[in-house]
């Protein structure tokens, strides 16, 4: 593994691993995305909720998927971002990145369910059914099961550092799944499908629409990275309590 | 290597040999299991054909997963797992001998009972070679993902219901591909593409699970 070991990542890369360099960066750049987060979602829910025309077809039941579009595009991304750190933690053996991997957990989850709740809310007044078994309602549903399994795996090991490290390998395997996972049940769903409902097929979204959609997805992304730096650093503040900078960091404030 | 194999999985099967109830168990439970459903559904004929593809291989897959014990935990429990990860030879060699071990004698017991039970639940007969090569192909792949389940909770005290939390999501491709070759073959539709898919998901499963489940059986040392 000799080019391996001679080639480096940015400097930047080995002092995030630092426990201590994590929370101070992290501290400075929380409250960026914090007004950031805020900022977007609230700008986008108003302009979503009242000022955004209504849809010709569905009038305004489809204002939901304001919350329920930057749910379901984050269920996905907070499990390959659990994935991608949990690699980089057994890779380059950094404790912070299991720590930034054990908090998405929660926060995966939580997207999830809401993505799943806000679709059946808007699911009963359109499709006159809060569920059906249609390929992207199982995949997300799927989804969340692959959550609870990570979570699961989580909380029944007591040694942090070995939860981390078994909860990657669940979550790698997990993420190079998704795909089989996708295309397994949309295939199985088109074989199956005969009063099913299309999701693909959209209207063509005016721009009124389309921005406060993307403004709340990027406010929910915003929204994600503050509450997992935040989570983050508690959990620092927890593994790394018999440091001394931790000691010093609680006595001055 | 293949005689480090070799040896662990003449190991194994003898250990089962001595044992013979950790191959039959698993067997009728899913003969049991199968069982269940004429009874709590309906005993018509008309039902049950249509549902026994999905019976039998929702059966399947229970039965692997609550075999799954035998793959590491009693070598975890008296310490010869330690030993065969010390050895020279690569953690992933000793993965899969054991998953062959475990797909010898969970999965093919099932494999070949299938189409007896498929016969109760009236399966048609023209389903039933696909249902058979369906289950060969992808009770290997279950076994596989499986190996990485039991790899990750050994040593975590109550790992039986939480390893197929962790299992049985993986599980469902194969189990969508092996239903649907089913029902494309009741409907006289050709099923060579369902069975590709499973190939591809053993092969695959073949290229991912033994690094991984490797991986956890050396975390899972760390814990002592």
């Amino acid at each position: 593994m000799s080019w391996f070991e001679s080639w480096h990542m940015p400097r930047w890369f080995y002092q995030m691993g630092s426990p201590k360099w994590f929370f101070e960066i992290g501290g400075r750049l929380q409250p960026w995305f914090m007004v950031a987060a805020i900022a977007m979602i609230t700008w986008g829910l108003l302009w979503g909720l009242l000022y955004a025309p209504a849809d010709y077809q569905q009038g305004n039941s489809f204002r939901i998927m304001y919350v329920h579009v930057p749910a379901a595009i984050l269920s996905q991304s907070i499990f390959v971002m659990m994935a991608v750190t949990g690699l980089i933690g057994l890779v380059w053996k950094m404790k912070v990145a299991f720590m930034v991997a054990r908090s998405c957990t929660l926060i995966g989850a939580s997207f999830t369910a809401l993505a799943l709740i806000t679709g059946a809310v808007w699911g009963k007044p359109t499709w006159g059914t809060y569920w059906v078994w249609d390929a992207r309602l199982t995949s997300t549903l799927i989804m969340l099961f692959l959550y609870t399994g990570v979570i699961a795996l989580n909380q029944a090991i007591a040694d942090r550092s070995i939860a981390g490290r078994a909860t990657a390998i669940l979550s790698i395997v997990g993420t190079i799944n998704i795909p089989v996972i996708k295309y397994s049940v949309e295939w199985w769903n088109t074989l199956h499908q005969s009063s099913s409902f299309s999701l693909t097929a959209k209207p063509t979204m005016p721009a009124e629409m389309y921005i406060p959609l993307l403004l709340m997805v990027v406010g929910c992304y915003s929204l994600i990275v503050w509450l997992v730096l935040q989570r983050t650093r508690n959990e620092i503040l927890d593994q790394e309590r018999q440091a001394s900078w931790v000691a010093r960091y609680l006595e001055e404030r | 290597m293949l005689g480090f194999m070799y040896s662990v999985i003449r190991r194994d099967l003898l250990l089962v040999m001595r044992h013979p109830a950790e191959m039959v168990n698993p067997l009728v439970f899913f003969v049991l299991v199968i069982a269940l459903f004429p009874m709590g559904v309906s005993p018509e004929a008309s039902l049950l054909s249509q549902t026994a593809a999905g019976v039998v291989w929702v059966a399947a897959l229970l039965a692997t997963l609550l075999s799954l014990d035998i793959l590491f935990k009693a070598d975890y429990a008296d310490g010869s797992l330690e030993q065969l990860l010390l050895t020279s030879h690569p953690a992933w060699a000793l993965v899969i001998a054991k998953v062959i071990v475990h797909w010898l004698v969970s999965g093919l017991p099932l494999v070949i009972m299938s189409p007896l039970v498929a016969t109760m639940l009236f399966l048609p007969a023209d389903a039933i070679p696909t249902l058979l090569l369906g289950l060969l192909i992808g009770t290997p792949t279950l076994s596989l993902f499986g190996a990485v389940g039991a790899a990750l909770v050994t040593g975590v005290k109550s790992g039986g219901m939480l390893i197929s939390l962790l299992v049985l999501p993986l599980y469902i491709p194969v189990l969508l591909f092996g239903t649907g070759a089913v029902a494309a073959a009741v409907l006289g539709m050709p099923v060579g593409g369902y069975m590709a898919y499973l190939g591809a998901m053993l092969v695959f499963a073949l290229m991912v699970t033994p690094w991984a489940a490797a991986t956890a059986l050396k975390v899972g040392q760390m814990q002592g």
